[in-house]
């Protein structure tokens, strides 16, 4: 399923934080929004959700989002927030199964059906062991993986994620966005993700978006986006780029006048 | 190779059991059996028991007790018993629900200031609508849930100023500045009439001893209409457990979530509390208990903190009438003397946990 936004405007409060932001991404495609800290970028990914008031227009599948159901557009997009509130008591196949919850009734109960989508998320994401730990009890990236299977049970086409690898050690987060990329070409998933790093944003999507003070800066492949100048004027950042066929595109950190 | 556990595929780990279920029911059923034994008529556990059942369509078993003893137990102590399992399910379920949709373990209908509040539309009810003879249903239900509402609506105002739901104390603190400014109108406005002083003061402290069917039969329908409607809500609430934002990206909408399991609640509570006067902390003791032997689901904690709120004060109304016999402590007390350290612990535990 596509997504696109054309003309999205947020105000929070009284600043706007997005303002007149147009991009898109086809079916199956991966979509990176990078750009500094208060850039907007979580903001954006919010009005997709559906949880935060939005003008302008967002089309999932050629559909304008805003009349959609809510709980219908939860069976159409599946989001992974930056900072989840974790009930710490609940066990992981719980939490996970929560994810099942656009799928029932407001009053019913699992089905064996919903279990048994649970536990092979589960086993994918190599939880089943931690199955019955309470969140509270297992590690950050044991929980990042736990938010991540509740939104994959969602088995929404769409997939949203707000820096999904912050806090995982460097195996964790190959392992987490490798993981997206299989299902996204298995499922045909659509993923829209914030980034932060550069070098993974450009391994793993097929167009970033470049956002700064709530503007769409450019939007592109990663080798027409990133350059040297636009990462020192919007991150404030002197970088490296080192873009050969043997290690790929790398966006590396250098101190300055070194 | 690696070898992973198959969890096995059976029912969400959350659901309630039927044992546990069953285990409760037994509870409930022996506090009622022995809060129907033990009273200042000495009768026999037989010719109790014999008469209990007799009620009981279709079993076919006659009282063995003469009728005079017979209307002791389902006359006078009966009532007394149902409404106070009622009131105890209808305190204990309300406090879980609080906590659920607040998502702070130190909420409860009495320390939100709703009973204070249900307590004065019950009272200004009976004030100002001398006889409601001529009523078809009573008003004084109706002025409680007005009080409760409005009172819940002033702690939830006055607390989120201080900060979130989740900031703690700061809704309890509402709650009891609150409560207290209820109550403070409410002993005025019945001090006024001094003949029913003393019944003043009995309704504030919270007790069950002019308990009769009818009383029964007016709480009912609110009672069980509200649990029933707020156990239904036991997987919602769950889901509620990963805030409003989360919640309403798996296509709930939390808000009207809150606001109908709140109003509800409030209505159990209002008619709870408009005949047992004010009784607290069985929201915290019940549900809290419960999290530590059940697990934190509200799965499992609405149902059982139902069955279990109804025999936690079956048993405690039964120390508040023997343990001073002649003489009865109020109920209230009896639940604050448990409850008080109870809260006490909570609030240590919550304060400590992020």
């Amino acid at each position: 399923m596509s997504v696109v936004i054309r003309g999205l405007s947020v105000t929070l409060g009284d600043a706007e934080v997005v303002s007149g932001l147009d991009t898109d991404i086809g079916g199956g495609g991966w979509l990176g929004l990078i750009g500094p800290n208060g850039a907007g970028k979580s903001t954006v990914l919010r009005a997709i959700v559906g949880i935060v008031d939005y003008l302008g227009t967002i089309e999932i599948a050629g559909r304008a989002s805003g009349p959609i159901d809510r709980k219908e557009r939860a069976r159409m997009v599946a989001y992974v927030p930056q900072r989840p509130q974790l009930p710490l008591l609940m066990n992981v196949r719980d939490y996970v199964m929560l994810g099942r919850t656009p799928h029932l009734s407001l009053f019913a109960s699992e089905t064996r059906h919903d279990l048994k989508i649970v536990d092979e998320v589960l086993e994918r994401l190599e939880l089943s062991r931690l199955a019955r730990r309470e969140l509270g009890e297992i590690s950050g990236g044991e929980a990042q993986r736990a938010v991540l299977g509740r939104a994959l049970v969602q088995q929404a086409p769409i997939l949203i994620m707000d820096e999904p690898t912050t806090g995982l050690d460097l195996g964790h987060q190959e392992q987490v966005l490798e993981l997206t990329d299989e299902l996204r070409h298995e499922r045909n998933l659509t993923v829209v993700c914030a980034m932060h790093d550069l070098t993974v944003a450009a391994q793993f999507c097929d167009k970033l978006t470049l956002i700064d003070h709530g503007r769409v800066v450019t939007s592109g492949p990663a080798r027409e986006v990133l350059s040297l100048e636009r990462i020192a004027k919007h991150f404030g950042a002197s970088v490296t780029i080192i873009d050969n066929p043997d290690v790929g595109f790398i966006v590396a950190p250098q101190r300055r006048g070194r | 190779m690696l070898l992973v556990r198959q969890t096995r595929g059976d029912l969400a780990s959350t659901r309630c059991r039927a044992w546990q279920l069953l285990l409760a029911l037994i509870v409930v059923a022996l506090a009622v059996c022995t809060a129907a034994f033990v009273g200042p008529a000495d009768l026999p556990f037989r010719g109790v028991l014999t008469t209990l059942l007799s009620k009981v369509p279709l079993l076919g078993v006659h009282s063995t007790l003469p009728s005079n003893d017979a209307s002791i137990v389902w006359q006078i102590r009966m009532p007394r018993i149902v409404l106070g399992g009622l009131v105890g399910a209808m305190l204990a379920v309300a406090g879980a629900t609080y906590q659920g949709v607040f998502q702070n373990p130190l909420a409860d209908p009495y320390l939100l200031g709703v009973a204070a509040g249900a307590g004065l539309g019950a009272t200004l009810a009976v004030e100002l609508v001398k006889s409601f003879a001529n009523w078809p249903v009573s008003p004084v239900p109706l002025a409680a849930f007005c009080g409760g509402v409005l009172a819940a609506g002033f702690t939830f105002v006055l607390g989120r100023s201080g900060g979130r739901y989740r900031a703690g104390a700061t809704l309890v603190l509402a709650g009891v500045a609150v409560a207290a400014f209820f109550t403070a109108i409410q002993t005025y406005a019945q001090q006024r009439q001094t003949q029913t002083l003393q019944q003043t003061y009995a309704w504030i402290l919270g007790g069950l001893s002019t308990a009769s069917w009818q009383q029964v039969q007016i709480v009912v329908p609110y009672i069980a209409l509200s649990c029933i409607v707020l156990v239904m809500y036991r997987r919602i609430l769950d889901v509620m457990s990963v805030g409003d934002e989360e919640a309403d990206s798996l296509g709930i909408r939390a808000h009207r979530v809150r606001a109908v399991t709140v109003l509800f609640a409030t209505l159990g509570t209002a008619a709870a509390v408009s005949m047992s006067g004010l009784i607290g902390f069985v929201g915290i003791i019940v549900p809290h208990t419960l999290r530590l032997i059940a697990g934190s689901s509200y799965r499992r904690i609405l149902p059982l903190s139902l069955l279990y709120g109804a025999a936690f004060l079956v048993h405690a109304d039964l120390l508040a009438r023997t343990i001073a016999s002649p003489a009865e402590i109020p109920l209230g007390v009896i639940t604050a003397f448990f409850g008080a350290p109870f809260f006490l612990i909570v609030l240590r535990q919550s304060q400590r946990s992020p």
